[in-house]
């Protein structure tokens, strides 16, 4: 079977030519809480980013005389690309959790499987708005607690009070460097996921 | 960075002006781009003739163009759909049949994700 171009010499990571579908999933939190680590630490490309410019939207969009004061922010979003079998591939876009970057938020989360939403216990309060927003854009989430060396270690029955999560929302305690806590991460979002699919048609 | 509470942000690329929106829906950010078989004529511009270069040797989603080209993926969205329009490149839809996740398609990705382990 043949896969990447043979002419890949820039390390560009073309798409295998069995990759037929493309699925998506959405790494969220708050800053520096380990979205950018759980998908490097899973990807099979280096970590790419975009850099989206967001610009404020002023005294009116149509104001053709006079420009109205701009301000612009940029906001980079990482992703990366995980081959779950041949023909099927995974693909992990890190989006702050912060609601200003709403509209962003909702072109990245738009046919998204769901949102997996990273939690530093040293700042419980911050995972509030982030769960809120993934609530807002109906998509399904499963919380993974990051654990730092130095964060105090709860059992997963304290932080779910803690966070009031809703009995069905899965929370799995993680270390976003280490491949298999990052894959069983996905593994409880996949699955919650699928309860929220409708049992599928009968091909006609 | 912070534009200040309240305000609410846009992308930039829908605020440049000068420049109509493509017709059809727009290009998913996950579709697969294919350069085809075809020339470019010399007046294409630089930002298209690095799209499709980039596109020479395999494959690639529109949001994986953008960040090779240090473009924001809005601005990709538009370049892919002018060269899909002249025939220079292809474009696949991210979930060929369905259009959109369903069951079979999640219970494979949790046959696929523990088989990782
Ligand atoms: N010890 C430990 N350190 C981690 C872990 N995950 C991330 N870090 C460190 O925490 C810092 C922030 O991690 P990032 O992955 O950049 O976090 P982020 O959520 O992408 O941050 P922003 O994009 O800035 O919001 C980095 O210095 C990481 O090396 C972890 O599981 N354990
Ligand atoms: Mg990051």
């Amino acid at each position: 079977m043949d896969s990447v171009p043979s002419t890949d010499r820039g390390g560009v990571g073309y798409l295998p030519s069995a990759a037929e579908t493309l699925m998506k999933l959405v790494v969220t939190g708050p800053f520096g809480v380990g979205k950018t680590t759980l998908i490097r630490t899973l990807s099979e490309i280096e970590t790419l980013h975009t850099e989206e410019t967001m610009t404020q939207a002023g005294a009116g969009l149509d104001d053709t005389a006079g420009l109205p004061e701009k301000t612009t922010t940029t906001v980079a979003v990482d992703f990366g690309r995980l081959t779950v079998q041949d023909d099927l591939v995974l693909y992990m876009f890190g989006t702050p959790g912060q609601e200003r970057f709403l509209p962003l938020w909702e072109d990245i989360a738009r046919g998204a499987l769901g949102a997996l939403v990273m939690v530093d216990t040293r700042r419980l309060g911050d995972s509030f708005a982030v769960m809120d927003l993934v609530e807002e854009q109906g998509l399904p989430y499963a919380v993974a607690v990051n654990r730092f060396p130095d964060a105090p270690a709860h059992p997963d029955e304290v932080l779910r009070k803690h966070l009031d999560l809703d009995p069905g929302t899965p929370l799995v305690q993680c270390d976003a460097r280490e491949r298999r806590g990052s894959i069983d991460a996905l593994i409880a979002l996949a699955e919650h996921a699928l309860t929220r699919l409708p049992a599928s048609q009968e091909p006609s | 960075m912070n534009p200040g509470p309240g305000r609410r942000l846009i992308p930039a690329y829908l605020v440049t002006g000068g420049r109509s929106a493509p017709s059809g829906p727009a290009l998913d950010r996950l579709a697969v781009l294919i350069r085809t078989d075809t020339d470019l004529p010399t007046g294409t511009g630089a930002e298209q003739r690095r799209l499709c270069e980039l596109l020479a040797p395999g494959a690639l989603t529109v949001v994986e163009c953008a960040a090779h080209l240090d473009l924001p993926a809005g601005a990709t969205v538009f370049l892919a759909t002018d060269l899909v329009a002249s025939g220079h490149l292809r474009a696949r839809p991210p979930i060929p049949r369905a259009g959109e996740i369903d069951r079979s398609l999640v219970e494979r990705l949790l046959v696929g994700l523990r088989s990782l382990h």
